[in-house]
C-alpha cells in the first residue's frame, strides 16, 4: 500500500508550475531590494536525532517501503535495467525530466530507485507531484513521507540552487498519465516550459530520462467520465484490473520489462545571463527536450522485441 | 543609527515586558518608555509606564515629549482566542494606524520603527510553497478575521515606510511561538493529553522559541533592518514528529471534511481551535528565515529544541503550578522606585 499513491500523485505536475508561473509567482515588494547575497550558507543545519527533514520526508517509512514494495517492484516485477546513468551529477543539483504514463504511474518510483540502486553515489530524488494532493486526506500525509514535494517553483529551486539536489519532473504532467493505450510513447505537449525555466534560475543541468515499460504496465483502454464527474477525481480509467477488481485494481501492475534512459545532461548556462527571461529560448529548449526523450523512446522502442522480455 | 530613546507598544504582553527587560540590560539605550492600556506584566527596572490607549494624538506628544528615536511596536494580537474579533480589529488595524500616525510629521524624532507581525500574514493554503520567503504575497486573500487584521496592518507599515523613506521600518513575521512562560492555542493543544489533528493530515509546523522573539525584536532594535523580515526557527517539523517529542499520542479528532463543524461544538467543551489555526492543522507552513540570518542573528533555539524545552515544561507544569508569586503592578511602588530621593541606586 502507499506507493501506488504516490505514483499516482505525479499528475499535472507541470500544470501547477504553469499556473503558478501565469499568475501568483512571488512578487518582488516594492519596498524591499532584492537580496543578491547568496543565502545559501544560511541554511538549517542537520539535526542528526532528526528522521524527518524540513520538507518532511521520512527516512522511516521512505525506508520501509523501499525494502518491500518498491524494491520487489524493480528488482522482480519490472526488472528494471538502466542505461546512461554516469550522466547524472554525484552531488551537485540537477533536473531530471522524463515522460510519465500509466494510470497510477510507477515510472517515478522506479527512476528514483534507479538512482538508489545503481547510481555511484546514490542520492534521493525529490519528485514533485500537484499540490492537489496536499489537499486530499493520506495522500497529504503519505507524499511527503516518501520524498514527493508539490510542485512549486519556490520549492523546486530551493531544492536544486540551495540545497542541490535531485528533483524529478514530468513535465507533461496529467496529460502524459491519462493517455490511452493507443497514443503510449506519444509525448503530449510539455507544459510551457516551466521546468527549462525552473533549471536556467537554478543554474543546474537537465538530465532527460526516457522510461519504456510503463505504458504497458498499466494501459488505459478508455476513461469513465461520469464517475470521474462524481466522484470529483481528475480521472477514472478503464485498465486491465480496475475497476474490475474494485479499488485494488488500481494497483494492479502487468510485468512489463522497464528499461531506463538517462541522456546526456544539457548545460543551462550556456546562454549567457538571465536565459529564462527569453520565452523564446525557453521555449526553444523545452521543445528540444521533448524532441530528444521522443526520438530516443523510438529508439528504444525499436530495440525491444518483447513487451515483457525487453 | 543606534537607538538610544526607545518606545515599546504594548508594553503589557508578554513580548513588551520581556523586550523592555533585555533593553534596560544596555547601558546604552537612555530611556524606555512603555505605553499599554494595562499594566505591566513584568517587573520593570528603569522602563517607564503610561497608561495610555492607542491614541495617536497622546503617543505622538509622548514621542516628541520624550524625543523617541525607535519605536517598537509589540502589540499586534495574532492568536483569536485571545480577544474577539472586533477588539482585535481594533487593536490590530486602528492601533497600528494610530502608532504609525504618531510617528509621523515634519518634527517627528522617529527614525526607526519595528513591527512584530506574524506568519499568519502568509496563510496556509493547499499551493503554498513548502518555504514562504519574505518577498512571496499570500497566493490567496485572507480567511479568518485575524489573517486580514495582519495583512491591513502590514499594508499600512508599508505604505508608512514608502511615503517615509528616512525612517527605517522593520517588519518581523514571527512564526508559532513557544516557551515555558507562554499560553497560546498551540501550547494548549499540546497540553493536552494527545495532540489533536486532523485525519489524514500531518502539517508541517516551524516554530519559535519565546526567548528567541524577543532577541529578534532586540536584534531589530540594534541594527538598522530595513524590510520584512521571517523570523522562523532552523527545521520545520511533521505533527507527528512534535507529538513524538512530546511523547504524545497524535488524535484525529477532527475530520478532513466538515472540519469547521466538528471544531464549533469541541470549542465549547474546552478544545479551542481558532479559526485560524484550523487551515493551518490542515497544510501547515514553514518559512525560509535565511533572510534575518544573514543579517547576524544566530536562534538559540531550533524548532526541535523549541519543542524539547515545551514538553520539559508540560511535565513540570503540575508540580509547579501556583508555586510562584504572581508579579503586579503597583503603581506608587513603582513611583517611588524610580523617583523617590530616598531610594539609592544600588538597591535597584
Amino acid at each position: 500500500m502507499g506507493d501506488e499513491r504516490r505514483v499516482m500523485a505525479r499528475e499535472a505536475a507541470e500544470e501547477v508550475r504553469e499556473e503558478a508561473e501565469g499568475g501568483r509567482l512571488p512578487e518582488a515588494s516594492r519596498r524591499e531590494p532584492l537580496d543578491v547575497e547568496d543565502l545559501r550558507e544560511h541554511l538549517p543545519g542537520i539535526e542528526p536525532d532528526r528522521q524527518v527533514s524540513d520538507w518532511g520526508r521520512s527516512e522511516r517509512v521512505e525506508g520501509i517501503l523501499d525494502r518491500t514494495l518498491v524494491d520487489f517492484l524493480y528488482h522482480y516485477w519490472f526488472r528494471v535495467s538502466v542505461e546512461g546513468l554516469d550522466g547524472v551529477p554525484d552531488d551537485s543539483g540537477a533536473l531530471l525530466v522524463s515522460n510519465h504514463s500509466g494510470a497510477l504511474p510507477p515510472d517515478a518510483t522506479m527512476i528514483a530507485k534507479a538512482i538508489k540502486e545503481e547510481h555511484r553515489r546514490p542520492r534521493p530524488v525529490h519528485i514533485t507531484v500537484e499540490h492537489f494532493f496536499k489537499g486530499y486526506p493520506g495522500f497529504a500525509m503519505l507524499l511527503p513521507k516518501i520524498g514527493a514535494v508539490p510542485a512549486h517553483p519556490a520549492n523546486v529551486h530551493r531544492l536544486l540552487y540551495d540545497e542541490r539536489q535531485l528533483v524529478l519532473v514530468f513535465p507533461e504532467g496529467r496529460k502524459g498519465t491519462e493517455k490511452l493505450y493507443k497514443d503510449r510513447y506519444r509525448l503530449r505537449r510539455f507544459g510551457r516550459g516551466g521546468f527549462v525555466a525552473a533549471a536556467m534560475r537554478a543554474q543546474v543541468p537537465i538530465v532527460p530520462v526516457c522510461v519504456v515499460g510503463a505504458e504497458e504496465a498499466q494501459p488505459i483502454f478508455a476513461h469513465l467520465r461520469l464517475l470521474q464527474r462524481l466522484t470529483g477525481l481528475i480521472y477514472v480509467p478503464v485498465t486491465p484490473s480496475f475497476p474490475l477488481l474494485g479499488p485494488a485494481g488500481m494497483l494492479g501492475y502487468l510485468p512489463a520489462k522497464f528499461v531506463i534512459r538517462f541522456l546526456e545532461p544539457i548545460a543551462t548556462d550556456q546562454w549567457g545571463p538571465e536565459p529564462w527571461e527569453d520565452a523564446g529560448l525557453v521555449q526553444t529548449v523545452a521543445e528540444k527536450v521533448r524532441d530528444l526523450i521522443q526520438r530516443n523512446l523510438l529508439d528504444m522502442l525499436a530495440k525491444r522485441s518483447s513487451v515483457w522480455m525487453g | 543609527m543606534d537607538s538610544r530613546r526607545i518606545l515599546v507598544t504594548g508594553l503589557s504582553t508578554f513580548w513588551g515586558g520581556r523586550l523592555a527587560r533585555a533593553l534596560e540590560r544596555d547601558d546604552a539605550i537612555e530611556t524606555i518608555i512603555g505605553v499599554d492600556v494595562h499594566d505591566p506584566s513584568v517587573e520593570l527596572d528603569r522602563t517607564e509606564y503610561v497608561r495610555v490607549y492607542n491614541q495617536h494624538a497622546l503617543i505622538r506628544r509622548i514621542v516628541v515629549a520624550a524625543e523617541i528615536d525607535t519605536v517598537i511596536d509589540t502589540r499586534l494580537a495574532v492568536d483569536s482566542t485571545v480577544a474577539p474579533p472586533r477588539l482585535a480589529h481594533e487593536n490590530n488595524v486602528i492601533g497600528t494606524m494610530n502608532i504609525l500616525a504618531a510617528c509621523t510629521g515634519p518634527d517627528s524624532p522617529v527614525r526607526k520603527i519595528v513591527m512584530k507581525s506574524s506568519a499568519h500574514y502568509y496563510g496556509c493554503e493547499r499551493d503554498d510553497p513548502a518555504f514562504f520567503t519574505e518577498q512571496m504575497s499570500r497566493p490567496h486573500p485572507p480567511r479568518t478575521p485575524i489573517e486580514r487584521d495582519i495583512v491591513e496592518a502590514e499594508s499600512a507599515v508599508g505604505d508608512f515606510a514608502d511615503k517615509h523613506p528616512g525612517v527605517t521600518v522593520c517588519v518581523l513575521r514571527f512564526a508559532n511561538t513557544l516557551g515555558p512562560g507562554l499560553r497560546t492555542s498551540h501550547t494548549r493543544l499540546f497540553a493536552l493529553p494527545a495532540v489533536p489533528c486532523i485525519l489524514g493530515f500531518d502539517p508541517r509546523y516551524q516554530f519559535i522559541h519565546e526567548e528567541d522573539i524577543v532577541g529578534c525584536l532586540e536584534h531589530a532594535a540594534r541594527h538598522d533592518l530595513a524590510g520584512v523580515f521571517n523570523a522562523a526557527a532552523d527545521g520545520v517539523l511533521a505533527l507527528s514528529e512534535v507529538a513524538d517529542l512530546l511523547g504524545k499520542p497524535l488524535a484525529p479528532v477532527l475530520p478532513p471534511w466538515g472540519t469547521g463543524l466538528v471544531a464549533a461544538p469541541l470549542r465549547r467543551v474546552g478544545l479551542r481551535f481558532p479559526s485560524e489555526l484550523l487551515n493551518q492543522l490542515r497544510y501547515g507552513r514553514g518559512m525560509d528565515n535565511r533572510k534575518l540570518k544573514a543579517t547576524g542573528y544566530d536562534y538559540r533555539y531550533t524548532s526541535r529544541e523549541a519543542v524539547q524545552q515545551l514538553a520539559k515544561q508540560l511535565r513540570l507544569a503540575p508540580i509547579l503550578r501556583d508555586a510562584s508569586e504572581p508579579y503586579r503592578y503597583e503603581q506608587e511602588v513603582e513611583e517611588f522606585l524610580r523617583y523617590s530621593p530616598s531610594v539609592r541606586r544600588g538597591e535597584r
